[in-house]
């Protein structure tokens, strides 16, 4: 556990300090909702009704231009040898390493979402049903964004290869994600389905991501 | 506590490497492994530390942890360093005590034996080539490994820091660990050579 | 960075530390003038007391413009004369322009919320302050991302000067945006010009404002140097007093072999 934990601690305060990416995925999420009404227009009425959708494409896009380097550092510094020999198992390092980039790079969306609400023109509960839907979706996008880091860094390949991998895969993700906003917002679907599926999403990808991400790093070693 | 390789093949990138090498180690022993450019030297280390599968052949430690694997008792120093310029010298050494776990020595003391320890809060992205090589040896000596691969362990490092890691590996094999080393220099400890791919 | 380097910044520190108390003196008592005036001004027949956010959206809004101004020309000098304040002027200004265009933000979007209904409009104005505003966490990002400060300072100037350069076309594209889908704007402020009970309490505010801005400049500029002399003095102890430990090193080392030697 302290090897874990170390390992999240880590490569948060990484993330934060000067040089660390954190901070950008805020930046890129919050301009590309603003480049929204700007190709649709500013008519608020639509606005609100593109909200959910707007927000859950830029936090998709955010979340994946920011796993990009999610192994790449590792690897190119040599870290990556190490924790692949290492007593703790790779899939449990994956998972940590995801988990700790979930947090300081996912959850700054989520609480970035109410003010991008505001520029929407959604509603409190619009934006708190986005936002929920958020929380429990974006693990799910990093878990399986997660294997695309993986291959892009045994392929010595990145940015856009690993997008062009990823995204078919969260495809799902939206889908759910997306109507159980808009079930909150015009109905005419229950909030509690899709919001099941998309937790269920989640809890997959938890457990999916990481043994892929590992069995590709293991077979990609060289 | 026996260190040893039987007929490995090494494929890398569908060209043979080499194959047919046989080596062992036993303990309190350095094996320098030597060859020209290409032979196949960090290959080999690699292969020992888990990070390349063999195409052929069978490399084992008898007499170690049963309960680990190989990779799992052995400390590997490549060409990279394993630091992030971000951390300071103290939290990137601590980090890595954490993360690899088990027995371990006091990382002050490391770093003052590495001759480093005036820079431990600072930023790793200060130190030099020398300095950040220092900094990754005192990895090797906060966390216990029984065997050390180490990949032109004394590039970057000054006279004085050649001799200090010279008496780090005779600490080393003294208590009953176990050295591969790739080199082209001379290693400066009693050493066996091995050589792989033809005269150099 | 050598020490020479840092002659010039340190008669820099010198003199700011004899301005900045008098400046923000000034500050605080315009500041006050300020304030005090805008409260006796009367309310608007159409908009009531909502008015008054004016007094203090009006001067956060002329300053995220003139914050720009200064960095640009303080990337002329990064960029032209090499002046070794400059980039520490254009670094320390970021910060403080991206505060006062959020000021200017959230007081425009308060102003509007009980004419509009809603707390945000896409309204030519307001739009254009929020991509200034974005352009100033983009730039703030880009100083963050690079470790080197006087790596980042070419980088960010050139950023400052492009972006000098598109603000008033990005402007004019948004205002044709804004026309092209919204015939009638929503907001006109009084029409004609400003009654004087408006007028001079608003322009005492802006020059408060513009001094407040000046304290911080300088005062965040202060930090800036202290920063970068704090990191040059950390490199300098890096490779320091390394070379003396290597010393040390063999020293121990000795002691080291004598001790086994006795063993």
């Amino acid at each position: 556990m302290t090897a874990l934990s170390a390992l999240i601690r880590r490569d948060i305060r990484i993330a934060l300090r000067v040089g660390g990416g954190a901070l950008i995925g805020v930046l890129f999420f919050l301009t590309v909702v603003v480049l929204m009404p700007f190709a649709v227009g500013p008519d608020l009425a639509l606005l609100s009704r593109l909200g959910p959708a707007i927000l859950w494409l830029g936090a998709l896009l955010a979340s994946l231009l920011t796993l990009d380097r999610l192994f790449m550092a590792d690897h190119d510094d040599g870290s990556l040898d190490l924790i692949t020999m290492s007593r703790t198992p790779l899939e449990l390092s994956c998972a940590a390493k995801a988990l700790a980039h979930w947090l300081a790079s996912g959850l700054p969306l989520i609480v970035a979402t109410p003010v991008l609400g505001l520029l929407l023109n959604l509603d409190m509960v619009a934006t708190g049903a986005v936002a929920l839907t958020l929380l429990a979706g974006t693990p799910a996008l990093t878990f399986t964004g997660m294997i695309g880091a993986a291959l892009a860094v045994t392929l010595h390949r990145g940015g856009l290869l690993m997008a062009v991998l990823v995204l078919p895969l969260s495809i799902p993700v939206l889908i759910f994600g997306v109507a159980a906003s808009q079930a909150v917002i015009v109905g005419p679907l229950t909030f509690g389905a899709p919001f099941s599926i998309l937790c269920a999403l989640s809890l997959v990808s938890l457990v999916i991501g990481p043994f892929a991400a590992a069995a590709s790093l293991r077979h990609g070693l060289d | 506590m026996q260190l040893s390789g039987s007929a490995i093949r090494c494929v890398r990138g569908g060209r043979e490497i080499f194959a047919g090498l046989d080596f062992h180690a036993s303990a309190g022993e350095a094996l320098a492994v030597v060859g020209r450019n290409g032979s196949g030297k960090t290959s080999l280390l690699r292969l020992i530390a888990g990070l390349l599968v063999p195409a052929g052949g069978t490399i084992a430690l008898d007499g170690g942890d049963a309960e680990l694997t190989l990779p799992e008792q052995c400390h590997y120093l490549g060409h990279r360093d394993a630091l992030k310029p971000a951390l300071s010298v103290a939290e990137n050494l601590s980090f890595w005590a954490d993360f690899l776990g088990g027995e371990r020595s006091d990382a002050g003391e490391s770093l003052a034996t590495v001759g480093i320890d005036h820079a431990t809060d600072l930023p790793a992205g200060f130190l030099s080539a020398g300095q950040r090589r220092r900094l990754s040896l005192a990895r090797l000596l906060t966390v216990r490994r029984p065997v050390w691969l180490l990949d032109e362990p004394t590039t970057a490092l000054d006279t004085a820091g050649q001799d200090m890691f010279c008496s780090l590996m005779r600490d080393h094999l003294a208590r009953g660990g176990l050295i591969v080393a790739a080199t082209h220099a001379p290693l400066g400890i009693d050493s066996r050579e091995l050589r792989i791919g033809g005269a150099a | 960075m050598t020490l020479i380097d840092l002659a010039n910044p340190t008669r820099f520190l010198a003199l700011t530390a004899r301005v900045l108390p008098w400046l923000a003196a000034a500050t605080v008592i315009l500041l006050t003038i300020g304030l005090y005036q805008a409260s006796l001004a009367p309310d608007d027949y159409q908009q009531g007391a909502t008015v008054k956010i004016m007094f203090i959206h009006v001067p956060n809004a002329w300053l995220s413009m003139f914050v720009w101004g200064v960095m640009s020309i303080a990337s002329l000098g990064t960029l032209v004369w090499r002046h070794p304040l400059a980039d520490v002027a254009a670094k320390a200004a970021a910060p403080i322009g991206a505060a006062f265009t959020f000021l200017a933000l959230l007081t425009g979007s308060l102003w509007g919320r009980p004419m509009w209904g809603t707390y945000w409009e896409w309204d030519a104005r307001l739009t254009s302050v929020l991509i200034l505003f974005l352009m100033y966490l983009g730039l703030m990002a880009l100083w963050r991302a690079v470790d080197d400060p006087s790596r980042a300072a070419r980088a960010a100037a050139v950023l400052t000067l492009v972006g000098a350069i598109n603000l008033p076309i990005i402007k004019f594209s948004v205002d044709w945006w804004n026309t092209l889908h919204q015939p009638a704007s929503v907001m006109r402020m009084g029409g004609s010009a400003l009654d004087k009970s408006f007028l001079i309490p608003l322009l005492v505010m802006a020059i408060a404002f513009t001094l407040l801005f000046l304290t911080l400049h300088l005062a965040a500029m202060r930090n800036e140097i202290l920063r970068r002399r704090v990191r040059s003095l950390q490199m300098m102890q890096a490779s320091r007093v390394a070379f003396s430990s290597e010393v040390g090193a063999g020293s121990r080392q000795e002691t080291a072999s004598k001790e086994a030697g006795a063993a």
